[in-house]
């Protein structure tokens, strides 16, 4: 041996290393150290440790000053159960309809009227619940006087009902679109067709047959992103603002009430309340898996008790109504929120404006000129660089591209499944402590943190998905690694790295607590105006700023849709 | 250097968060003042709900580019109570120069606060304005006393505001109207579900509270002092057994409360609720001119009196762009933006200036401003009742909160 022997340890240290740069390290430093940066700069204040806001010893007395807090119970045991509603729901409805309808025609065309839901941010959303639902609203105009005698709107308690139904079928109506997606990227995976078959041969009904045999496989698939449901919908701030309870309201908007109070105190106790907050999210999560056991029971129940249940139409035709309503109700909000934007006076129960306007368009669009142009900047600022990284991540995986689905893809959800209320108040005040001015490249960092998951999962299908023998014939001319990602790979994914960007523009526009938060009310976009209009402000005006909020994702997918048609005019297997 | 160029340095600036000590700005050299402000930009802190009032504020920032190269960006807050708060922040951080809020639209408990934490720009800059010379102290004495606060010229006046009501006259009859928060009490009675106010704390909805407060309490001068602790739960046992009474014969039977008064506005133009209220007289008009309200809109007062107060602008201590704000401020102060503030057609909210004052050319346009088919003039406002010692908000809002906090 010629050389030094090294040391055992460095060798392995080195190996480390490269292991660390090898793919899922990247990942859990760009993914993890920001959110457990900001768990701890909600934990430290929330035990009074903040030497920048004048908190120098650890103490509990936030934690007891949030237990004085008013009617705090109420607040969290509002979200709580929608939170566990909504979830339940929204895999109840996608699970019956995947189960009735999974392979035929109605399910592919379901598919296409469900799938621009997803797009559709959660504040337009509501926005367009809100004005069909409420008692002075669209559905109830049209039937009074004629069918309700009503002349003036009835004291009905819709939205912000204090038991949050009305929230609660918000979140369902973008949700179900959520869950119904990554059903279908789950779905190839099983025996559908061929167990289908079997099933209905023994004498099964199309839902029993399913549940018995597909089901169990399938929810394993599509755990995580059932548990970000859970996640999501407990610690909403906007669609809570605009349909939830006010009296009181759920503990994330009071969270951000006393994190905008004046004085000091009312950051410590924010901080104390994300705390809680968590304690909640891991609540909810444990209640889910007593549901998720007491459901495994139920269903060996079932199907040990030989039952066939062969007559489900009923059930099943629910399930469709179901889904088709929760896409009928937001186009139908969509369409409101389009007259209401053009509407001059229009007066209950007058089911048509009385005269057409184009005055506050006129008058909102030179306002709306700065927010868009900051939202364009942050969604292709944010999402570019997460496509840039998704591929650097995807390329450098290689051939173990495969791997990045056990452990790769299990920390995606990461930024999804910590609430996000609790970490992004921590990043929030670890900013403010580094005495950093809010700034684009900060709330463009947190963006990016939201964007990645979604444009590294709607990617990585593709990109698994290409035939590997392009890349074989070109290594065969002797091409480099680098030099076939670039003039191989990239161009024949080309449509597919659009869709992915287009996928994580659309996350971008409809954030709103991470652009409040750390862009501290200075940079706003059309989501932030939106929701700040959302009480009080003149419907015509909201109607103008949900629009237009619901319209760029559309224009992002068909920017997406459009490019590859066009650049690729003369070549015909790559147009689709 | 080119503007733009000059702003990119700038917004570099900021990025780094290494903005250079500025010198102090001497008021009472309105030259030099002038000549610092081109080129900064001013971060305006202002509540952002009202659509006539946040293109009005674009409209000055317009101006403010055009005519003195500066740059006004609003900041839209749903409370301003935000805004302190980022002062406070940076104060205990130790961020004693290049401040985030350059310029706030602030009174009564918010200003309080801000005085007595000394995170006010001072001392007296608002009588060294060029405008001020055109400003009502005279007759106007919220003018320099903010909510029984000495202003000491910390806070410069931009409006007025009037605690004024309206209602439909094509639903409800003129004969039929309250005259005092009692009478309001009463038509509540026969007309359940048709009444409500914004809910606590928003400012407007305690200024409902305080409404009630001043015309039941006991002893009127308690409320030109802080809170006795001794005597508070006596002092508002009657408007709690009031609001006790009222609530249940609220809209939703107080269950929901609309979040601000915009919200009310939009509630009496959808036929939900009847009678509303806002601090600006001319609101109606303005909304009828919109085509958010029906030009049946029509408006009354209590003839012994609704709360009034005056709205301002300060600065931080910490301002960034201190001297574009205060050209900011004396901007607003001028005849041409209070005249056109004036206007129903734009916003409504009455001017802070003294018309004798004015130029024969200024006065005689104020006088001939229409101030629109639903607005009381002047005359028939009623008398003005002054606002309580800003501690009363604060335990007021709180003591709402603990009790109607939660629906039942």
């Amino acid at each position: 041996m010629g050389q030094p022997i090294r040391p055992a340890h460095s060798r392995q240290g080195e190996k480390l290393l490269q292991r660390l740069l090898k793919g899922n390290a990247l990942l859990v430093l760009m993914l993890g150290l920001p959110v457990f940066a900001g768990i701890a700069g909600t934990v430290l204040p929330a035990f009074g440790y903040l030497p920048a806001l004048g908190g120098f010893q650890f103490t509990l007395a936030h934690f007891e000053e949030l237990a004085r807090q008013p009617h705090m119970l109420r607040s969290i045991l509002a979200g709580l159960s929608a939170g566990l509603i909504t979830t339940s729901a929204a895999v109840a409805i996608v699970a019956t309809f995947v189960a009735g309808f999974a392979g035929t025609r109605i399910f592919a065309r379901v598919q296409h009227l469900v799938s621009p839901l997803l797009a559709i941010p959660h504040a337009a959303a509501a926005f367009a619940l809100a004005f069909l639902i409420a008692p002075s609203g669209f559905l109830l105009r049209l039937i009074s006087p004629e069918m309700t005698g009503f002349m003036r709107p009835p004291d009905w308690l819709l939205p912000n009902d204090p038991l949050a139904l009305s929230m609660v079928a918000g979140l369902i109506t973008k949700e179900v679109p959520f869950l119904f997606l990554v059903t279908l990227a789950a779905l190839p995976q099983l025996p559908v067709r061929s167990s289908g078959q079997l099933t209905e041969a023994l004498g099964y009904g199309r839902l029993c047959g399913f549940l018995i045999s597909l089901w169990p496989a399938l929810y394993r698939q599509i755990r995580l992103p059932v548990f970000a449901v859970l996640v999501y919908s407990l610690s909403v701030v906007d669609v809570a603002m605009i349909l939830g309870p006010q009296l009181p309201a759920t503990l994330p908007v009071r969270i951000i009430e006393w994190a905008a109070d004046q004085g000091l105190s009312p950051r410590f106790l924010a901080s104390a309340g994300a705390l809680l907050h968590l304690a909640v999210v891991l609540a909810a999560m444990a209640i889910w898996i007593v549901l998720e056991r007491l459901g495994r029971s139920a269903l060996a129940v079932l199907t040990y008790s030989g039952r066939r249940f062969p007559n489900d139409a009923a059930l099943r035709i629910a399930s469709a109504l179901a889904m088709a309503a929760c896409a009928a109700l937001i186009f139908m909000g969509l369409a409101l929120l389009a007259v209401w934007s053009v509407a001059g006076l229009w007066q209950f129960p007058d089911a048509v404006p009385a005269n057409l306007t184009s005055r506050i368009w006129l008058r909102t669009l030179p306002q709306i000129w700065e927010p868009l142009r900051m939202t364009v900047a942050l969604g292709l600022s944010a999402s570019s660089l997460a496509l840039l990284c998704t591929i650097l991540l995807l390329h450098r995986n290689g051939s173990a591209g495969r791997n990045m689905k056990a452990t790769g893809y299990k920390l995606l959800y990461l930024p999804l499944i910590v609430p996000e209320i609790s970490f992004v108040f921590g990043l929030q005040i670890l900013i403010v402590s580094a005495g950093l001015t809010p700034a684009f490249p900060s709330v463009m960092a947190v963006h990016f943190l939201f964007v990645l998951p979604y444009v590294l999962l709607s990617l990585s299908a593709p990109w698994r998905e290409l035939d590997p023998r392009f890349e074989k014939i070109a290594a065969g001319f002797g091409k480099s690694a680098s030099e076939i990602l670039l003039t191989v790979r990239l161009p024949l994914l080309f449509r597919a790295c659009l869709t992915a960007l287009a996928v994580g523009f659309s996350v971008s526009v409809g954030l709103y607590l991470p652009t409040l938060l750390i862009g501290a009310g200075r940079l706003t976009t059309i989501t932030t105006e939106a929701v700040a209009l959302s009480s009080g402000g003149d419907r015509r005006v909201i109607g103008v700023y949900a629009l237009i909020q619901a319209l760029l994702p559309f224009l992002a997918f068909l920017v997406a849709s459009l490019a590859p048609q066009l650049l690729f005019r003369n070549r015909r297997a790559m147009r689709m | 250097m080119t503007r733009r160029a000059r702003r990119f340095i700038t917004a570099a600036i900021l990025l780094l968060g290494v903005a250079g000590p500025a010198a102090a700005t001497d008021v009472s050299d309105w030259n030099a003042v002038s000549a610092e402000a081109r080129g900064q930009t001013v971060y305006f802190n202002a509540w952002g709900g009202s659509e006539n009032i946040n293109a009005y504020i674009r409209w000055a920032g317009d101006e403010m580019n055009a005519r003195y190269d500066v740059t006004v960006a609003h900041v839209k807050l749903d409370d301003t109570a935000k805004a302190v708060a980022t002062v406070v922040a940076e104060k205990s951080a130790g961020k004693n120069e290049g401040g985030a809020v350059d310029l706030i639209w602030i009174n009564g408990e918010n200003f309080a606060a801000m005085k007595r934490q000394g995170l006010l720009f001072g001392p007296d800059w608002t009588t060294k304005l060029p405008n001020w010379r055109y400003v009502d102290h005279e007759s106007k004495p919220t003018v320099l006393k903010d909510f029984t606060i000495a202003t000491d010229g910390l806070e410069s006046p931009w409006g007025g505001a009037k605690l004024v009501f309206f209602y439909d006259s094509a639903r409800t009859e003129r004969s039929e109207l309250p005259d005092s928060a009692v009478g309001l009490l009463k038509w509540a009675e026969a007309n359940p579900g048709r009444f409500s106010y914004p809910q606590p704390p928003d400012f407007i909805g305690s200024s409902f509270l305080k409404q009630v407060l001043i015309e039941l309490v006991d002893d009127k001068a308690k409320l030109d002092k802080p809170v006795d602790d001794a005597t508070f739960e006596a002092d508002v046992a009657p408007l709690f057994s009031y609001l006790d009474k009222l609530t249940p014969l609220l809209w939703r039977k107080g269950k929901a409360y609309p979040q601000n008064y915009p919200e009310m506005k939009q509630k009496l133009g959808d036929g939900e609720l009847d009678i509303i209220f806002a601090f600006n007289p001319a609101e109606a008009s303005a909304a009828i001119a919109s085509g958010e309200l029906p030009d049946s809109v029509r408006s009354f007062v209590f003839s012994g009196g609704t709360l009034a107060n005056t709205h301002f602008v300060a600065i931080p201590y910490n301002a960034t762009a201190k001297a574009g704000a205060l050209v900011f401020a004396n901007f607003l102060l001028s005849p041409e933006a209070q005249l056109r503030k004036q206007d129903a057609q734009v916003w409504g909210d009455p001017t802070v200036l003294s018309l004798a004052k004015l130029p024969a050319a200024d006065r005689s346009t104020f006088e001939a401003l229409d101030l629109g088919v639903a607005t009381l003039r002047p005359d028939q406002l009623g008398p003005a009742l002054a606002e309580p010692h800003p501690d009363w908000m604060t335990r007021i809002e709180a003591e709402w909160i603990r009790r109607y906090g939660a629906a039942n």
